[in-house]
């Protein structure tokens, strides 16, 4: 599904990513975990297409097709999804203007035909009630005046809606008390498929607990400096990220 | 050092043979002649207003004012022909439709038939050359020295004069349709709206003309608001891309009065919209709110003046402009507070997103205060697209103009917004698509 390799970034003349090679297979949740500072966001941004990032070596494949030259929307067209670590507040885009217009431009980049509105709202509608989200906080501008919480329910559902082949989850568990927690983590193993991939950026393991991963990375300056299963982790968790911060 | 005589411009000299052939045939009595001619005076000692005019630095219309365009003739049968669909943009709102072609009002394209119980429409001609008592109403809230004001005053023929009586509630929205046909020449408008004691009413004016015909628009509009009133005032100025529009509105409000003005600017070359409100009473609530869009090498002033004289009053103004290009835009906005208007609530914002490095923007808000128990402020910011914005929306996968159209779109929204006629509201944010689609250089906005 999705494959980096020796991947190089710089912004503003810093380099952030150093050689970084991860292989992520379709059905695969893939934990990226590290220090702060090690490049976790930056790799989330390199991915989805953020202006300001040079990308000076590498390559990044999904489903064998390089998506480096391709502008964000053209990405996202072919899969990619980012749930944002601090979602952006719209003002004066109402949500569901917002939902539809993003499904529809990916639908037209696709070559599918537009969805009609009674077919859209029954949509937003099941998704939107799955992530106790309610029809009052759809109307309102995106984000604008919503909770953290609520912001990060909002992520998930436009993820739902958009069905990405490649959905990244950068630090979403951020700002999330427990029960947030759980209707995030819930509303993201419900779109755990054998033809999707996750990559789950995270700080803590405890955001592991309920989306459980079927292989954990750790990166340290820019780079995978090593890989194991879910237990790897914990590992972590036990020992905090010391002996990292001087590795690659 | 000599006394310098400044050298009369082309313009300025075409303007006083214009005064000198078509006083004698301007209607009017006795004291509107005078008044005619103290306003010209006024413009021939003081000339068209330049860059060391304060009140005119950024918008120097000795500079964008090259030349004088010959005073508009009376339209033929032809040019009325041609302004059929004027006003057309806001068919849907149901209002009633009053045109004025050329300057001049056209009695069979407007609706005069079936006025609501205590509503007056009149053309200015009428009201000027029967000697009509509202002729007396004219020029009382022209402000001195101000040289849009006096030759509109020097050549006013014709407008459209509304009269609502006391108590008066008119529910129909009054649509008046400034619409230029044919040849460039000076289009001058002058009309006067009277909304009595605890009347209401609600007013359109649309400016419309062809793109390139470099047509010169002076319009004027004295609203005289009553005690416990209520006014609504939209204005879309839609002007031809190469017309040159002046547009100032003087407006009165009584004690407890409420006006709400929303307006709409995407034409003409080069335009000014200036108001000067008189808050006379006390508790009025006054908001006027606008959105301009320029784009190409479009100039766009909007001037404002509110002044506060009762007690308890508050004013909004809230600008908002978009610009393109090499466009430039200017706000000037200034509140000023009497000693005895005491707990003036008044607030101004212009806030400009600039969507280009060759754009420019000039915001100049100014508050003057004499009284002390006042809460006022005011805030001016210029910004462009945000990135980060962009990105969020991008990532979902709208592509970047269909992004950035949504952001322009949410930014002057919020002024639209506010107008309370749904059809209306319509009407402007179609404009505002027709805007952005004519930016991105396609034929039709998408939904």
């Amino acid at each position: 599904m999705l494959e980096i390799r020796n991947l190089h970034a710089e912004v503003e003349d810093r380099k952030i990513l150093n050689g970084l090679n991860l292989t992520v297979s379709a059905g695969e949740v893939a934990a990226i975990m590290g220090p702060n500072g090690s490049g976790k966001s930056t790799l989330s941004y390199v991915l989805s297409g953020k202006p300001g990032y040079t990308i000076t070596d590498g390559e990044v494949l999904l489903n064998g097709e390089s998506i480096l030259d391709m502008p964000p929307d053209e990405r996202a067209a072919k899969g990619v999804f980012l749930a944002f670590q601090y979602p952006m507040e719209v003002p004066g885009v109402a949500t569901m203007t917002f939902l539809k217009t993003a499904m529809n431009a990916q639908r037209k980049h696709r070559g599918e035909p537009e969805l009609t509105t009674p077919d859209f709202m029954k949509l937003v509608k099941a998704e939107a009630d799955a992530l106790f989200i309610k029809q009052e906080m759809l109307r309102r501008p995106v984000n604008v005046g919503f909770s953290g919480g609520e912001k990060k329910r909002n992520e998930i559902l436009q993820m739902a809606l958009l069905q990405p082949k490649l959905a990244i989850l950068d630090e979403t568990d951020s700002g999330l008390d427990i029960d947030a927690l759980r209707i995030v983590s819930d509303g993201v193993n419900r779109l755990r498929r054998a033809d999707r991939a996750f990559i789950v950026i995270t700080h803590y393991q405890r955001l592991l607990n309920h989306i459980v991963p079927d292989s954990v990375h750790v990166m340290s300056k820019g780079r995978i400096v090593r890989s194991g299963g879910k237990e790897l982790a914990l590992e972590l968790e036990a020992n905090g990220y010391r002996d990292y911060q001087d590795a690659a | 050092m000599t006394d310098m005589t400044p050298i009369k411009t082309p313009a300025e000299q075409a303007l006083s043979r214009a005064f000198g052939l078509a006083a004698p045939t301007l209607p009017g009595d006795a004291g509107v002649k005078s008044l005619r001619e103290a306003a010209f005076g006024a413009f021939e000692t003081a000339g068209l207003p330049h860059r060391r005019v304060e009140d005119w630095k950024y918008t120097d219309l000795r500079v964008l004012m090259r030349e004088a365009k010959p005073l508009a003739a009376p339209p033929t049968a032809d040019d009325i022909a041609a302004a059929k669909d004027a006003g057309a943009a806001f068919a849907t709102a149901g209002a009633r439709r009053l045109v004025l072609v050329n300057g001049s009002f056209v009695a069979e394209l407007s609706e005069l038939a079936g006025l609501e119980e205590g509503l007056t429409i009149l053309p200015l001609a009428r009201v000027l050359g029967e000697g009509h008592p509202l002729s007396s109403r004219l020029g009382s809230l022209a402000p001195q020295g101000n040289a849009a004001v006096d030759l509109n005053t020097a050549f006013m023929a014709d407008g459209v004069v509304v009269h609502v009586a006391a108590g008066v509630k008119i529910e129909r929205p009054l649509l008046i349709v400034s619409r230029h046909v044919g040849a460039a020449t000076a289009d001058v408008t002058r009309s006067l709206v009277v909304v009595e004691d605890d009347a209401a009413l609600t007013l359109i004016e649309s400016f419309e003309g062809p793109d390139g015909v470099d047509y010169q628009t002076n319009s004027a509009l004295e609203l005289s608001i009553g005690r416990n009133a209520s006014v609504e005032l939209i204005r879309h100025q839609a002007e031809g891309e190469s017309a040159l529009h002046l547009h100032t509105l003087m407006a009165e409000a009584g004690a407890h009065a409420t006006l709400k003005g929303c307006t709409l600017t995407t034409g003409a070359a080069v335009s000014r919209q200036q108001a000067a409100l008189a808050l006379n009473g006390d508790h009025i609530v006054a908001a006027l709110r606008g959105t301009t869009l320029l784009r190409g090498r479009q100039h766009g002033d909007t001037t404002l003046l509110v002044e506060h004289k009762g007690t308890h009053c508050e004013s909004r103004e809230l600008f908002r402009t978009v610009l393109d290009g090499t466009a430039h835009g200017v706000f000037q906005g200034k509140i000023i507070v009497a000693a005895d208007a005491q707990k003036t609530d008044g607030r101004m914002a212009s806030n400009a997103l600039v969507l280009s490095d060759g754009a420019e923007m000039d915001n100049k808000p100014e508050l003057e205060i004499y009284a002390d128990d006042v809460q006022c402020g005011h805030g001016a910011t210029v910004g462009a697209l945000d990135e980060e914005l962009l990105f969020y929306l991008e990532a979902r996968g709208i592509p970047e103009a269909e992004a950035a159209a949504l952001l322009i779109q949410s930014f002057v929204g919020e002024i639209i917004d506010q107008v309370e006629n749904e059809a209306v509201r319509d009407a402007l944010m179609a404009g505002v698509m027709r805007w952005l689609a004519q930016r991105a250089g396609t034929p039709q906005a998408r939904g």
